[in-house]
């Protein structure tokens, strides 16, 4: 059986005033796949997520979700959309007045009439998940950037999306809170049924869970493929992304005037 | 040299148009949206209420003690002058005529905003530093619903109960000095301020005052927060801002206010 597309960028060309961030991107995500963008801090992937999800509007080009056009729907028809996503922020974005109880039954109170002992039960059940059920009493303040992370993502599936979103879930994390969030991702997406985006530059991490990998430079879509298909890439700046060499196509050296010049001008 | 000074004048006007008009129609269309989105602080009014807690109830120690001060002080003045006069007996309406008409909602709107308003500011501030605003709208809240509108109204809510308090406190610590420290006869001080202060003059138009300061403080506070650009400088200017502009708008209002309600009659 054919798999169908639950996301669909096409011809994308996004600009804040005169910079394009991103330029002409082609891009698909298939109905229960987990797949990366991956690329260079600044390279467009954060500002892709964010008209994924209509939090910005495309400057050419359409983005559909599940069928609907994201970038022409009325601000309640996107709303409507957005409760059938979730995103996990970089840092959690997690709510600093809200316990991490709080926080997950944060959209079930928004946008359901749930009696509270349901509420109660679901919401231990999605922090259960993410085996932090022991830590519902606790502030955000409290908890460890794994904890916090952790908790964020429970929120963001409270309501059982069919789309996540993942922005750089893996930054400043140790070891141990990197591999968690990892196998949470793809278990997560596994058994919700759900379909994922993770935006990073965490390469190892990344091309162990993910399906399918979008590789992005300097706002354009370079490479696109499995994850084996990434390891044995020949593309030199590619090659350069995934195995950390410090100097290559992407220079280690910011532009600049020539050296001597520049120490011998005074 | 005409060349200069039309430069010079061209400069200006974009300096005011792109600084202040510009920024004061993004005021206004906030106040209007916020004003739009407000259902959910009434229907859900525990939402209000919370913030009412953080932005009046916490601000009652520094109203009550500087009323009590104010009062005590205008006492002291009062008397001193008054006494001059041999009219030592109106000293209860002199100073609850000054406190409810003028120092009452100025001086507690210009701690409110120092207080809460700064308060405001910069926890709106922040949740859109560490990107809790823009978590919300993903989870389809409207923030202004959820987050704005509550502490816009608790600030309205609040402030003319504040100056209400403020006001209190300050006849009471005029008749602390005046009565117990001084020796003004005890009767005269409160049948006096019984006989010469109106309740629609005098009261009402302190607790309209007080109102206007309420809005108007809760709404900058509310849109510098929202405008802040999302780092730490950007919300300590936020919060400046906030303070500034709300101190210099209840004096300019109180102006316009005090010539409105109070013509010599």
């Amino acid at each position: 059986m054919a798999t169908s597309n639950l996301v669909e960028v096409q011809n994308v060309t996004f600009g804040y005033d005169e910079r394009q961030v991103l330029k002409d991107i082609n891009l698909v995500v298939p109905q229960g796949k987990v797949v990366a963008i991956m690329g260079l801090s600044g390279c467009g992937k954060t500002t892709l997520l964010r008209v994924i999800g209509g939090a910005l509007l495309p400057d050419r080009g359409e983005v559909r979700v599940a069928g609907r056009v994201v970038n022409k729907l009325s601000d309640p028809e996107l709303f409507a959309l957005r409760r059938r996503m979730g995103m996990l922020f970089q840092f959690g974005a997690l709510f600093t007045d809200l316990s991490s109880f709080e926080n997950v039954a944060f959209q079930m109170r928004e946008h359901t009439n749930l009696p509270e002992s349901i509420i109660r039960d679901l919401a231990l059940m999605k922090l259960q998940a993410v085996g932090l059920r022991g830590a519902a009493d606790l502030m955000p303040s409290e908890l460890s950037g794994g904890m916090a992370r952790r908790v964020a993502l429970a929120r963001s599936i409270a309501l059982d999306p069919m789309l996540m979103m993942y922005d750089e879930p893996f930054t400043g994390l140790d070891p141990i809170s990197l591999g968690v969030i990892g196998q949470l991702i793809r278990r997560l997406n596994d058994s919700l049924g759900a379909t994922s985006i993770v935006v990073t530059h965490d390469v190892a991490e990344a091309l162990e869970l993910v399906d399918y990998v979008y590789y992005m430079s300097v706002g354009k879509v370079e490479f696109q493929g499995t994850p084996d298909q990434v390891r044995a890439a020949g593309l030199s700046s590619l090659r350069q992304f995934v195995y950390g060499e410090p100097d290559g196509p992407v220079p280690f050296h910011y532009p600049a005037p020539d050296y001597r010049q520049d120490l011998l001008a005074q | 040299m005409t060349g200069r000074i039309a430069e010079l004048l061209r400069a200006l006007g974009a300096r005011i148009i792109n600084n202040w008009v510009w920024r004061l129609g993004f005021a206004f269309r906030f106040l209007w949206f916020t004003l739009k989105e407000s259902g959910a602080s009434f229907r859900r009014f525990h939402l209000t209420i919370r913030e009412i807690y953080f932005t009046g109830v916490l601000s009652l120690i520094i109203i009550l003690v500087s009323g009590l001060f104010v009062g005590m002080v205008l006492a002291l003045q009062g008397y001193d002058t008054l006494v001059r006069f041999g009219s030592s007996e109106v000293l209860g309406v002199l100073v609850s005529l000054s406190l409810v008409r003028e120092l009452g909602p100025v001086v507690a709107g210009l701690l409110f905003a120092s207080r809460a308003g700064s308060a405001i500011t910069a926890e709106i501030g922040l949740m859109k530093a560490t990107e809790q605003l823009a978590a919300m709208e993903m989870m389809a809240v409207d923030p202004i619903a959820r987050v704005v509108a509550p502490r816009f109204w608790a600030g309205v809510i609040s402030m003319p109960l504040l100056a209400a308090l403020f006001s209190a406190m300050g006849v009471f610590g005029g008749y602390l000095v005046g009565v117990q420290l001084i020796g003004v006869d005890e009767g005269s001080f409160w049948s006096q301020m019984q006989a010469a202060v109106d309740f629609r003059e005098d009261v009402l138009n302190g607790v309209i005052k007080s109102l206007v300061f309420g809005v108007a403080v809760a709404w900058i506070a509310v849109y510098e927060g929202y405008d802040a650009a999302p780092t730490a400088e950007g919300v300590s200017g936020a919060t400046t801002r906030t303070v500034v502009t709300s101190s210099l708008a209840i004096l300019a209002l109180d102006v316009v206010l005090t010539a409105l309600m109070f013509r010599g009659t």
